[in-house]
């Protein structure tokens, strides 16, 4: 799937995330994030961001994440947000069912 | 998802703040609700629905009734909020401001069409059907008993107030008559009646006199506006020790004018009667549901 254009989603507050999704031009996945607890939960973060992009097969893409604390299902929901933006898409639920994967 | 939940509180938490979300699941309440309609600015639907998916979906607080208040029946919103809310499986789906019986069965056969889709148990997500209207007070029998899945009806008094052109106030006179047609329907129907918000977090004392009213009425259950409320309002519900001890006295004696085999039981020089016997059951039954052990054992 291709970002068409730049888009964010999430917030700095507290237990949440910000996300700014960019086309990269240049190809592939970069991931810049600043977290507070980046020594401890960055790999478990990076690895979130990179399932989501992968659910919806987006392969070039720069991520920009501003973490304050979120868990991960808010990483996933802010992930899935701001691909759906980028790539102006609606999303399509029944990817969510058990037969649709 | 739970039956016979306790559903004597319920706060609503928006679905644009994980902190909020979070927070809710440790406050006492019965019922959390995640809110995708009037706490969700326009622009920010569609992260509210990411959001509350998954939120219900991989980080469902234990132990709690969950709803997922979807946008209004006429609202654009509505479609995507059944596809998300439906494969988030909570206990149920609160609808705002339904006015008639055949916006329930719409919305059933959405549903089911959802569930058929996903594999989903069918009717395994209930509604509760918030009421906010003239017309949804004058419909709200055929409401209560429009669809198998509507298990609570709820009333909003200020939407209610709105549209009748009426003054909102404190002692509430103004949606007396609406509490009680939706109490009745709601009775007709065998479904949870729940009760307006009380809108004044700075007023303790407020909130204890409009308890009394919900209580008084026969409410089963109330929407708390904050959770500095819910305590007050769980106890509202809760009967205290001296009213369950009253229920015992009522059914022992019942009991033992059975056993004695006399025609009229008497309890304190004053007849023990039928609707005295189903308040002495109620208020039993509403402390085991609260988790109070009655008489050193769960009746």
């Amino acid at each position: 799937m291709e970002l068409k254009k730049p888009a964010m989603a999430g917030t700095t507050e507290s237990s949440d995330v910000m996300i700014t999704l960019r086309p990269n031009p240049e190809g592939g996945i970069v991931i810049d994030l600043k977290s507070d607890v980046k020594a401890l939960f960055g790999d478990a973060i990076e690895k979130t961001i990179r399932e989501v992009l992968g659910d919806f097969d987006v392969r070039d893409a720069l991520v920009n994440v501003v973490d304050k604390g979120a868990l991960d299902f808010v990483i996933r929901a802010r992930m899935q947000c701001a691909i759906c933006r980028a790539a102006e898409i609606e999303y399509d639920w029944s990817r969510e069912d058990e037969n649709g994967k | 998802m739970e039956n016979n939940h306790l559903m004597r509180t319920s706060l609503y938490a928006g679905g644009t703040s994980p902190v909020k979300m979070i927070q809710a699941g440790f406050y006492n309440e019965d019922c959390l609700v995640y809110d995708l309609e009037d706490s969700v600015s326009a622009g920010e639907k569609d992260a509210a629905r990411f959001l509350v998916y998954n939120a219900v979906k991989y980080q469902r607080p234990a132990g709690k009734y969950i709803l997922i208040r979807v946008n209004g029946i006429y609202s654009r919103e509505l479609d995507e909020d059944l596809e998300a809310a439906v494969r988030a499986q909570p206990d149920a789906i609160r609808i705002p401001k339904v006015e008639y019986a055949e916006e329930v069965q719409r919305i059933d056969e959405k549903v089911t069409a959802i569930e058929k889709k996903a594999g989903l148990p069918l009717g395994g997500v209930k509604f509760w059907c918030n009421i906010e209207s003239y017309l949804g007070v004058l419909n709200a029998q055929q409401i209560a008993t429009s669809s198998p899945r509507v298990v609570a009806m709820a009333l909003g008094a200020e939407d209610f107030t709105a549209s009748m052109s009426a003054q909102r106030t404190k002692p509430g006179w103004e949606i007396f008559y609406a509490r009680n047609a939706i109490l009745m329907a709601c009775r007709a129907a065998g479904i949870s009646a729940q009760d307006a918000v009380f809108s004044d977090i700075n007023d303790p004392d407020g909130l204890q006199k409009d308890l009394e009213m919900t209580r008084t009425l026969g409410f089963d259950g109330k929407t708390c506006v904050h959770p500095r409320q819910i305590d007050a309002v769980n106890a509202c519900f809760t009967p205290s020790p001296k009213e369950i001890r009253n229920a015992q006295r009522v059914l022992e004696a019942l009991e033992e004018a059975a056993r004695n085999h006399t025609g009229v039981c008497v309890l304190d020089g004053g007849m023990v009667d039928k609707p005295m016997e189903i308040r002495a059951k109620t208020t039993l039954a509403k402390a085991v549901a609260a988790g109070i052990k009655v008489g050193g054992e769960q009746r």
